[in-house]
């Protein structure tokens, strides 16, 4: 090993100059939010293990108002991953070729987009029906 | 070189990745909604359709238990590869104790919601 330490260029704030990377910068963290839900939902499932008991604790510490803030949270963070998961799609996915054409970056965001609506909303109806 | 290259295992890893960003995508919003918004605060939708009766049904239910694995597992795995490439940006220098903390705690969670669903039986 060298003894030598070059000057590292400092990479702190980089992507604070272009708006470009400004907004990748914050899709990138929406992965801390849905991380965040997970383990709302991990410490459910392990309360679930425990007993009614347990549950109905859990379920109480979901009722209460910091809780809601961090679901508001968490609802506008991964409601902004879907909307760049999809945007970025076009991009990320192999190309899909429809009768000889390639399909458009505008029709593979807007059937994700549609998708993920209309899986909302089967969710949605379910509870309703299901959840009484 | 050695003969035989060394299979990667980086496709395991975007796989895991690419499904948990899709399930967290479409899922992921009214997820929230429901479990974290709309039935603990009765809004909408049947405040107890969260209860314990419902939801041990729900979990001892061949689909439920896949959905609720599913849901943690791949939510914790797309975002243990999505933050742990990310370090680099943010200028830390991803190494073996970043790695160990994002894909271990995905591991983690999955090996203990495996366990509880069992343990719920059938």
């Amino acid at each position: 090993m060298s003894k030598r330490r070059p000057y590292v260029r400092s990479m702190e704030g980089w992507w604070k100059k272009n708006p470009y990377f400004v907004e990748y910068m914050i899709h990138e963290s929406t992965a801390l939010f849905v991380a965040g839900y997970a383990f709302v939902l991990l410490v459910g499932l392990i309360r679930l293990g425990q007993g009614e008991a347990a549950w109905n604790g859990w379920l109480e510490a979901m009722q209460s108002p910091l809780s809601l803030i961090f679901h508001l949270v968490f609802l506008v963070a991964i409601a902004y991953h879907t909307y760049t998961w999809f945007k970025i799609m076009p991009i990320t996915m192999p190309p899909i070729i429809v009768g000889g054409k390639r399909v458009g970056p505008g029709v593979i965001t807007g059937s994700g987009l549609l998708a993920a609506v209309g899986v909302s909303l089967v969710m949605l109806v379910l509870v309703f029906w299901f959840g009484g | 070189m050695k003969s035989g290259l060394k299979r990667s295992n980086a496709p395991i890893f975007w796989s895991l990745f690419g499904a948990g960003g899709m399930l967290s995508a479409l899922f992921g919003p009214a997820l929230v909604f429901i479990t974290g918004i709309a039935v603990p605060f009765g809004f909408l939708l049947p405040a107890d359709a969260m209860s314990y009766p419902k939801m041990l049904a729900f979990a001892q239910n061949l689909i439920g238990k896949g959905f609720i694995l599913a849901v943690i597992a791949l939510f914790l795995w797309f975002a243990a590869h999505r933050i742990y490439h990310s370090l680099h940006e943010f200028g830390i220098h991803a190494g073996l104790a970043a790695k160990l903390i994002c894909y271990g705690s995905a591991f983690v969670a999955t090996v203990i919601s495996v366990v509880v669903l069992l343990g719920l039986g059938f």
